[in-house]
């Protein structure tokens, strides 16, 4: 069974055509691999049908906008792979 | 259509809330100054404008499931395909399904046919936002009156909320 961040490395990939091994759980996905935020639409598409969750982009977005997260906070692979098993959890629960 | 204006719906046929669904018909007219250069003695309607169609129909969509809290905004255009050519005349029927709608965008899915035969199709994206403007809203709203959109209890809480813009 893939990891959660096996899974979402693999959607960067394919999505944005990055060599699977130039992402690592310490990647920023806009610093280091230069996504941007429509790519980052068809990503978080991707995730969600993935893990049958609804990532939660607005708040995050609206969060750094207004200082009170950092984009490293959200969008450092292993970051970001941390808040989907968390928006898994939650929808077990 | 009136193509000058980019009002690309005529008409809504079918709305189906719960499978997240919407066809529209839309008549090409016979005259327009597009067709005096797309193209002179073989006059097209552009395939810009068959993808303008199916995103103003997902976009409708949207807006009707969001209650017109939100507006829609076209961000990515995949797989689109222009299978043949639209002249002056035909009636496009454009279907479009909500496939997910995530955190600030949507995805959709949507095609076109002229009297059955598909013509266009494509996975369309739209950002979606509050309303930058309130009378941007209100022209939308009078989109929905003009092509017929079913408004149900949408139309009431619509009129309660005038102005009034939430985050749903």
């Amino acid at each position: 069974m893939s990891t959660t961040f096996e899974t979402v490395a693999n959607i960067i990939a394919e999505t944005c055509d990055i060599p699977r091994e130039n992402i690592t759980p310490e990647s920023h996905a806009i610093d280091d691999l230069g996504i941007d935020s429509l790519d980052f639409l068809d990503i978080a598409f991707a995730i969600d049908k993935a893990f049958g969750i609804k990532l939660p982009l607005e708040s995050w977005t609206q969060e750094v906008n207004e200082g009170k997260a950092t984009t490293e906070q959200y969008f450092v692979l292993k970051n970001l792979c941390a808040r989907i098993d968390e928006l898994i959890a939650a929808k077990s629960a | 259509m009136r193509l000058e204006y980019f009002q690309m719906i005529d008409k809504v046929v079918e709305l189906d809330l719960e499978a997240r669904t919407l066809k529209t018909a839309n008549t090409v007219p016979c005259e327009s100054p597009i067709f005096e250069g797309h193209f002179p003695g073989h006059p097209l309607l552009p395939g810009v404008l068959l993808f303008e169609i199916m995103a103003q129909s997902c976009g409708m969509l949207l807006l009707r499931l969001h209650n017109y809290d939100r507006m829609a905004f076209l961000a990515s255009v995949d797989k689109g395909k222009l299978r043949t050519f639209v002249v002056p005349g035909q009636v496009i029927d454009v279907f479009a399904r909500l496939e997910h709608d995530g955190s600030g965008y949507a995805r959709l899915k949507a095609e076109g046919r002229v009297e059955g035969k598909l013509v266009c199709n494509a996975d369309v994206t739209l950002k979606t936002m509050p309303f930058p403007a309130p009378e941007l809203r209100g022209y939308l709203l009078s989109t929905a009156e003009r092509i017929g959109m079913p408004m149900g209890d949408a139309v009431i809480n619509v009129a309660e909320r005038a102005g009034n813009l939430t985050h749903v």
